[in-house]
């Protein structure tokens, strides 16, 4: 799971009212090229939580993004598209877990696949 | 046809390791979701700028309908109930995030970020009550409120569903409007029991010419085998957006079939080369009871 997902997800097991960012437990990150594209990184940009993608980043183990949020011209700096590309795409959790924020409820990871499958009393 | 797997198990049964492979192998299914997946893809009228964008596919299985995705360019998240069908996804190497999930308990994602979503013969799940604790409607309010909630501004979803009946496709519609959505089904090729494929197309946002449902495909100069249409509609979209209520059931009283359809058929079989007796003034004619 890329972090460009984790941006996206949240906990809605009943009763949380905010459930985003999940926490992430990490046992195994790796690596995987994907190809660079300025376009689709500037839409993002607008897009993602920032705090969360920072905090993230860091607990996969990558500490290049700057904890404040960037200015929008930030995006014409390639040099930080770069960073930005690889902390959203590149990284990946294989192992691990996602915790919900609120009731520590854990989110298994496995194969790189998160199993947010909801108990019956969670939904 | 063969009964249909919605009958049979839930999906997270039904799609074991043997059946998850089987689908995922056999090239008469890659080549179906192909192009289900490229249609769907155009049905979501996504700018033609270039620009990679961000897509759901929700009951992505073991990732053949991603790969229309990826092959388009765009980044997409998958979720599907089944894990064999996600293992056989991560053999494929899909290029999309997979999420093991039910979609019928919510997607869990985040208000207005993503930019399209399809679905390719997935949804019609949400319709069955697998479990005690499953009520469908709740299933479906579930899934097309969170939804909703997730879709940018503008953005579509479009849904390529087998619906087992009439009531069942309301059912799906309905949900859909309660969810604050407009839009309405697209069938192609409609009148061939064949290739027939209803695709429900639902916008985000007040209805505008942005909501103008797509042209739905028409057979081509080949008819392909007629079956019996006894009163199909010729129209093959539906646009819902202003309904206030479900439409009723479509009323077919078949008060006898007159003499006019008789020729009618007697001509069809003609065309597709049966021997059939010379039209006469007895053609239709009204037989006695015992007849």
């Amino acid at each position: 799971m890329r972090l460009l997902t984790h941006n996206m997800l949240l906990s809605n097991i009943k009763g949380v009212t905010n459930g985003f960012p999940l926490l992430i437990e990490v046992e195994k990150v790796i690596e995987k090229p994907v190809d660079f594209n300025p376009d689709f990184l500037k839409n993002m940009f607008l897009k993602a939580d920032w705090k969360a993608l920072v905090d993230a980043s860091r607990s996969l183990g990558y500490a290049e993004l700057p904890e404040e949020t960037p200015e929008s011209s930030a995006i014409d700096s390639d040099d930080f598209l770069r960073k930005f590309h690889h902390a959203l795409l590149e990284l990946h959790l294989e192992e691990g877990a996602l915790v919900c924020p609120e009731t520590e409820r854990k989110f298994p990871v496995t194969k790189g696949i998160p199993n947010m499958l909801l108990h019956e009393d969670e939904v | 046809m063969s009964s249909r797997p919605e009958l049979k198990a839930p999906p997270e049964i039904f799609y074991d390791d043997v059946e998850a492979r089987k689908y995922t192998y056999s090239s008469r299914i890659i080549e179906i979701q192909a192009k289900l997946s490229e249609r769907a893809l155009e049905l979501l009228a996504l700018p033609n700028d270039g620009v990679p964008r961000l897509l759901l596919d929700i009951g992505c299985g073991s990732g053949l309908s991603g790969e229309t995705l990826s092959e388009n360019g765009h980044q997409w998240i998958g979720l599907d109930i089944s894990l064999s069908m996600l293992d056989i996804a991560l053999e494929r190497e899909a290029e999309g995030d997979l999420l093991l999930k039910d979609m019928g308990q919510g997607l869990g994602l985040r208000s207005g970020v993503i930019d399209g979503a399809i679905s390719i013969s997935a949804v019609q799940w949400l319709c069955n009550a697998d479990k005690s604790s499953h009520e469908p409607r709740l299933r479906l309010k579930a899934f097309f409120g969170s939804l909703y909630r997730c879709l940018a501004r503008g953005a579509r979803a479009v849904f390529q569903v087998y619906p087992e009946s009439l009531a069942q496709r309301e059912l799906i519609l309905s949900s859909a409007m309660r969810a604050g959505f407009a839009g309405g089904v697209v069938v192609d090729y409609p009148h061939s029991s064949k290739s027939r494929k209803e695709y429900l197309v639902l916008t985000c946002g007040p209805p505008s010419i942005n909501t103008e449902l797509p042209k739905a495909k028409l057979e081509d100069e080949e008819s392909c085998s007629d079956d019996e249409s006894s009163g199909e509609e010729e129209n093959q979209t539906v646009c819902i957006a202003d309904r206030h209520r479900p439409r009723k059931k479509q009323k077919t009283t078949k008060k006898g079939k007159g003499r006019e359809w008789v020729l009618k058929k007697k001509e069809q079989m003609r065309r597709k080369g049966n021997a059939v007796p010379l039209d006469t003034r007895y053609t239709a004619r009204k037989r006695k009871a015992r007849f």
